[in-house]
This record gives structure tokens, sequence and C-alpha cells, in this order.
């Protein structure tokens, strides 16, 4: 075999193991709708998204998903509006205040976060942070949505940090030699320069924690609480849809109706999640056109 | 005239410099707690008998001994599996591919399943590795399943490192005559072999920690034996501190080893992390 051959051969193996990822994730897709798609069609589509029971193991079974959802929704949106200024601030003054030498060492204990296993965080959330909360808030129980929302914040932190404090940095720094020479201070630079030019890099780093949080399962399994009513606040006990999946799936007969109803709330995730995904790659394109200035 | 005073300027500048030092603080503090909670209430369980001892009595005495080998063989199975898949696809991205559509919809690709929960990878392996291949619950369908959550990783690390070698020694290497593989086998792998290391060593800390997608592919919370083939269930560390601190029946007893077990669990994934920390670090100096 001449050489020639033999690379364009290399070349399309090469080929095949590049395009795994995109098999996998249409693997996932079609091992979701497999499983989960009948249960849209017993239900209606409508009856399962904003159907407001889930009792899955009733009978009859009522298989209506919007308290599990509204659940996810506001864990998450808790989560952010605990993670945005904390992370935001700190990845400012890690990028922009701090001096290099000790900003080389802080980088790599903040990335620590996110190496610790979930699992740790759902022990802490349920041991430490709960009871905490119960005793503040004089409540029946610690685990609630605001447990959820906080043990997520945490979580998502070292994402938007690490990518909001890539944004910042790469904004060319002419833009702020600019700024500082018209006599700006170097707050003022960074308020009305820097973090304008940064927000869609910023953006970007906030959806893919919000894309975290909502997809995390362990921690919300162990601290959101676990109740699946309609949330009716932030402190009461609540189910996220990935904690319902993680623990519900073992108990239950494979391709029965509860199974379906459990993969067509993956789907329903998993949609989310993916919206998530593409704005964030939208975005992270808009910004790497601004600050490339093409 | 206030906004114009210089003096003000400074004043306001110094106050929120401060309060965004306070946040950063405020991120640290977390962590430590974090740490210092499972570590005070970890240390005082582990003992060379907790580490190395079955467990016994339904998980209310005995050791670990069990689910450190389950994670540990999981973790194998999954760095053998999604290491030459990663390593690959990142060569094809950046030494074969032509910069266009097909790199992109890859990258697309790869960026989208990093996003997926890792609840939904335990569905996509309950469905595929379990059921239709017929693997079962077991060590098999675990490495597998835990193979796919950290592929992204494997990759993105392998394409940066890739990406960072000079092209003059691509460049030395094809004037000699050399063809692209042996430039990429023979050159290009060897200068970004530590870079391509730092990714396999983060994806083997998340492998150690992931809980979710193993939870039907792969765990057990209690066996009286080793895994002796890679079709058996494994008990696994993340698992067992989920189960003993859930659904354990004598909590008195349970929760001391749930938090001794997060203590091996923590110390492992950051003593991982760490040498991660340490190679990048050696790395880039290397390079300069």
């Amino acid at each position: 075999m001449d050489w020639k051959t033999k690379e364009k051969i290399i070349k399309y193996i090469l080929l095949i193991f590049a395009m795994s990822s995109i098999m996998f994730l249409i693997g996932i897709v079609i091992v979701l709708f497999r499983e989960g798609l009948p249960i849209f069609y017993k239900i209606g589509i409508i009856d399962f998204l904003f159907g407001q029971e889930w009792y899955p193991t009733y009978d009859p079974a009522s298989f209506g998903i919007l308290p599990l959802i509204s659940a996810s929704v506001l864990v998450t949106l808790g989560a952010m509006i605990f993670a945005v200024p904390i992370g935001l601030s700190t990845s400012v003054f890690i990028s922009y205040i701090m001096p290099k030498s000790i900003k080389n060492f802080i980088k790599p204990i903040i990335e620590l976060l996110a190496g610790i296993p979930s699992v740790i965080y759902g022990l802490f959330g349920m041991k430490i942070l709960g009871p905490f909360l119960k005793d503040i808030f004089g409540l029946p129980t610690g685990l609630t949505a605001l447990t959820a929302s906080i043990m997520l914040g945490i979580m998502a932190l070292p994402t938007i940090i690490s990518l909001s404090e890539d944004a910042i940095t790469s904004v060319p720094k002419k833009f702020r030699d600019a700024s500082l020479a018209l006599g700006g201070t170097r707050w003022e630079t960074i308020s009305k320069v820097i973090l304008p030019t940064a927000s869609s890099g910023i953006v970007t780093s906030i959806m893919l924690g919000m894309g975290r949080a909502m997809g995390e399962t362990m921690t919300v399994l162990m601290v959101a609480g676990g109740a699946s009513a309609m949330p009716e606040g932030i402190l009461k006990p609540v189910r996220p849809m990935t904690a319902t999946i993680a623990a519900e799936m073992g108990e239950t007969p494979v391709g029965s109706n509860h199974y379906q109803a459990l993969f067509g709330i993956a789907i329903v995730l998993f949609i989310i999640t993916l919206s998530f995904n593409i704005i964030a790659d939208l975005t992270r394109k808009r910004f790497y056109k601004k600050v490339s200035g093409k | 005239m206030k906004e114009t005073n210089i003096d003000y300027r400074h004043l306001k500048q110094k106050v929120i410099f401060s309060l965004l030092g306070i946040t950063l603080c405020v991120v640290l503090l977390i962590l430590a707690v974090i740490i210092y909670f499972v570590v005070k209430r970890g240390i005082g369980v582990i003992s060379w008998e907790f580490i190395t001892a079955m467990p016994q009595n339904g998980m209310t005495e005995g050791g670990i001994w069990p689910a450190l080998l389950g994670t540990f063989y999981l973790v194998i199975g999954a760095i053998i599996f999604s290491t030459p898949l990663g390593v690959f696809a990142a060569i094809y991205m950046t030494e074969y591919a032509k910069k266009g559509r097909l790199v992109s919809i890859i990258r697309i690709g790869v960026n989208n399943l990093a996003g997926v929960p890792s609840v939904v990878f335990g569905l996509f392996g309950l469905g595929i590795f379990v059921k239709l291949l017929g693997f079962g619950v077991s060590l098999l369908s675990g490495s597998l399943t835990l193979a796919i959550v950290i592929l992204p990783t494997i990759i993105r690390a392998s394409e940066e490192a890739i990406i960072t070698v000079p092209d003059e020694y691509r460049n030395a290497s094809l004037a000699l005559g050399a063809t692209n593989w042996q430039t990429v086998k023979n050159v290009v792998l060897s200068n970004a072999m530590p870079g391509i290391l730092t990714g396999v060593i983060l994806g083997i800390g998340r492998v150690a920690g992931e809980t979710a997608p193993i939870i039907f592919t792969a765990a057990t919370f209690f066996t009286m034996r080793l895994p002796s083939s890679v079709f058996d269930e494994v008990m696994v560390l993340p698992y067992n501190i989920y189960a003993l601190v859930t659904a354990g029946t004598f909590p008195s007893k349970q929760i001391p080893i749930a938090y001794g077990t997060a203590f091996v669990l923590l110390l492992l994934v950051l003593l991982i992390n760490l040498v991660a920390v340490g190679l990048r670090l050696k790395f880039s100096q290397n390079k300069r």
C-alpha cells in the first residue's frame, strides 16, 4: 500500500473517532425518544407538561410534570441569584485587580470547587446547611428549595468565575489603555469599557452555569426535600426533574407507564439544557467576533 | 460637582474594589468550610482497617474496601475507553480536518455533550449498555457510560495540548519526508503528551466522583464479595455515601461510615486535581 492510500485510510478512521461525540449525542436523543415518547401519546403532551399532579404510583396514576419543571426552574433561578453576583465580582477582582502572581495561585484553588464530587456537596447541604437554615427560619425541615438553590449556586460558581474571567481577560488591552489615557479610573474603565465589551462572554458563562445547575442531580436529590407537589415557596421542599428520575428509576418496572414518564421528563430536561448550551455557543461566537474586531 | 471630583472617584474605586475582594474571600471561605466539614467529621473514622476491610452487617460495620476497588475499576474502565477515542478525535480536529463546517459541527457536538445532565447519561447507559447490549448492571456498563461523560473533557484537553505544539516541529518532520501520520505519531503526540495526560487525570477526578450516571448502570449498595468479572455489579465510593445517608436503616452507625467514605473520596479527588494542576504548571514552564 502506498503512503497516500494509507494516509487517506488513517484520515477516515480518525474522522470516525471525531464524529463520536455527535454520534453519542444522537444516540442519547434516540434512546430518550424511543423509551419516553409513548407517554406523550398516552397522556397527551399538554397534560404531561402542564399537569399539576405527579402521582406515578397511585391508582389511577397521574403523570403531570409541571411541579417538577417548576421545581427545577425555581432552584436554578435561586442558584443564579446567588451565584451570578458573587461569581461576576470575583472574576472581575481576579482578572483586573489582583496581582498576576497571586492570580496564578488562586485560580487553581477556585477550580478545586469544580472538582469536589456532587455527592459531597449533597452531604454538606443535608448535614450542615439544611439544619442551619432550619434553625434560622424555624422550618419543619431544612431540606428545601432554598437549600438546593444555595448548594447549586456554589456548584455553579467555578463555571461562572473561570469563564467570565476568561472573557474579561480576552478584552484587548488597547480598550483599557484608551480608557485610562482619557483619565478614567480603573473602576470606571472596568465598569464602562471592559464589562460592556465582555458582556456576551459573561452571558455565555451564566448560561453554562445555569445548564449545570439545572442538570445537577445528586445534590438536589439529597437536599431539595423531594416533595412532588407544586412548589409553594422557596422555603418548602421541592422535587426537581433530575431528582425525580434518579430517585424513581430504580424502582419502576422497565416499559411501564412510570418508566416511560421518567424518560419523558429526561426529554424535557435534555431539551432545556440543550437550549442553554446552544445559546451559550451563540453568545460565545458573538463575543469572539467582537473582541477580534472582525 | 461630586461626580467629577478625582478624590471622590478614587474613593469610590477603593470601596468597590474592597467589596469585590470580599466576594473572592467568600468563595474561598465556602471551599474551606466544605473541606473542613468533611475532614472534621470523617478523619476520626479513618483507620487502616476502614480502608482495607470488607463491610459487615449490612454496611453498619467494617470497611469500604470493595467500594474503593469498585471506584478504581470504574475509573480504569472509563479511561481505557475514552482516552483513545478522545485523543484520536482531537488529532483529527487539529491535524487533519480543514477549518470549516465539519469541524464546527463536531465542536458543537462536543460542547453539547459536555452539557448533558449526568442523570441523562445514566438513562442512556441504561437503555444501550444495560438493556440493548445486555451487559446488565455491571462494571462494563458503568465504565462505558462514564467514558462518554468524560469524553468532552479529554477531547478539549488533547486539542489544547496538540495546538500548543509549535508548527516548526511539524514542518521539520514533514520536510524530512515524513507523512502527516508519522509526524503526528512521532512528533506531535510526544510533545503534547503532558497536556493530554493532564486532561486524562482531570477525567479520572471527574469519574471518581460521578454518581448519577452509575446509579442505574453499575452501582450496588452492599455486596459481600469483590467484583470478579466485568459483568459484576460494583460498590463505589460516591454511591455508597448517597445510599448510606439517604437509605441507611441504622443512621447512628451508618452516617459515620458515610463521613469516612466522603473523606476518602474527597482526599482522592483533591489529590488527583493537585497532580493535574502540578503537571500543567510544569508543562507550561517547560514550554517557555
